[in-house]
């Protein structure tokens, strides 16, 4: 009787082990997360604007029907990235996520507090080659430091009203996003 | 030969428990630091880097991008104030207060995250364009018929969600009480 109950405590505990390692293993395994989904649709290092997502058909599940999008696929390995986004009339956000979708920053329109949204992304590495007296002649430079090499940047302008989707679609189109050029 | 027995008795019983208890807890959504008001239900940490590694293997595997906490925050609900389904068939509606925030949008999906079809091609409001009274009180009526006002059809699926979003708001981490965060109530109205 003893005999099968430990038998069963080290199945017990040998099932959590199995448990915990596969939820850890999961983002590496995971085949279908974001940007894996976006990999076909968009360039790299560039602003695309995704297309509304439509009945029984979404690029990635749970999207806001209310709001434009567009999405820069990053990879900083070739340098850091300067991402404008001009301000929509009622909201704009930028979302940044790591490779494995985990949203490591976010700012909104009036958190930026300007006409346009200007960020540089850049690796921790890359952050600290940036010359110091640069970095505080350019106070108001929004630097964002990418814990991942590699992620995605999520451009979002609400239409208040589905007549004003043109609107936000507009401001988007006026965005850019693409890698610096050295200086 | 009763070591044998024994280990592959155990090897079975672990793979079962282990591999089960994950299957179930990415399949319901299971994550910690939750916020409940109600029948809805927010994840705020989900929305910056201190994403617990539930919420984490779940989006990888649902591949969905949550909500960034400087964005806003994200409340999702599966069943009314009762606790009985959300049921494409019936009827029910959404009324009362909402948390104060800049902007915020209701949106009904099927429980994959997609948007479902319907005749008036509407698949929720948003703050600014649904009708109030004249106190500034709303009601939306989820239902599979047109009906008078703020009509959210639900294609009379068998299943749907709603996701009620609040954009550049105060709730998020901090928030515990409900009297922070006044949540619409669910009520079901017959099928």
């Amino acid at each position: 009787m003893i005999r099968v109950l430990l038998w069963i405590l080290a199945a017990v505990l040998l099932g959590g082990i199995v448990h915990l390692s596969t939820v850890l293993a999961m983002p590496q395994a995971a085949k279908q997360d974001a940007y894996s989904r976006l990999v076909p649709l968009t360039p790299v290092n560039a602003l695309v604007q995704l297309t509304a997502p439509t009945t029984g058909n979404a690029i990635i599940p749970f999207m806001d029907p209310a709001f434009a999008q567009a999405v820069c696929r990053y990879d900083l390995s070739s340098g850091s990235l300067k991402l404008i986004a001009p301000v929509s009339q009622a909201y704009t956000s930028v979302t940044f996520y790591t490779r494995k979708s985990v949203a490591y920053y976010a700012i909104n329109d009036r958190a930026a507090g300007r006409r346009k949204i200007e960020l540089d992304l850049m690796t921790p590495e890359q952050h600290a080659e940036v010359p110091e007296e640069e970095d505080v002649t350019a106070a108001d430079r929004l630097i964002i430091e990418s814990p991942s090499t590699m992620g995605l940047i999520m451009l979002r302008a609400l239409a208040p009203e589905p007549g004003l989707m043109p609107m936000a679609r507009g401001a988007l189109a006026g965005a850019t996003c693409g890698i610096q050029p050295v200086q | 030969m009763r070591l044998l027995f024994g280990s592959c008795f155990t090897f079975l019983i672990a793979a079962v428990l282990g591999l089960g208890a994950t299957w179930f807890t990415l399949t319901r959504g299971v994550a910690f630091g939750s916020l409940s008001v109600g029948a809805w239900t927010a994840w705020p940490k989900s929305g910056s880097v201190d994403i617990d590694p539930y919420a984490r293997a779940s989006i990888a595997r649902s591949g969905e991008l949550p909500t960034g906490m400087g964005d806003g925050v994200a409340f999702y609900a599966h069943t009314d104030d009762q606790g009985s389904n959300f049921d494409g068939r019936c009827t029910f509606t959404i009324s009362g207060m909402t948390p104060a925030a800049r902007y915020w949008t209701v949106t009904l999906y099927d429980p994959q995250g997609r948007l479902v079809a319907n005749t008036i091609d509407r698949h929720g409001f948003t703050s600014d364009e649904i009708v109030r009274d004249s106190d500034g009180h709303f009601s939306i009526t989820v239902a599979p018929l047109a009906r008078a006002g703020n009509w959210l059809p639900t294609g009379g699926i068998e299943l749907f969600v709603l996701v009620w979003r609040l954009y550049d708001t105060p709730i998020g981490v901090a928030t515990r009480t409900t009297k922070e965060g006044p949540m619409p109530a669910i009520a079901r109205k017959g099928c």
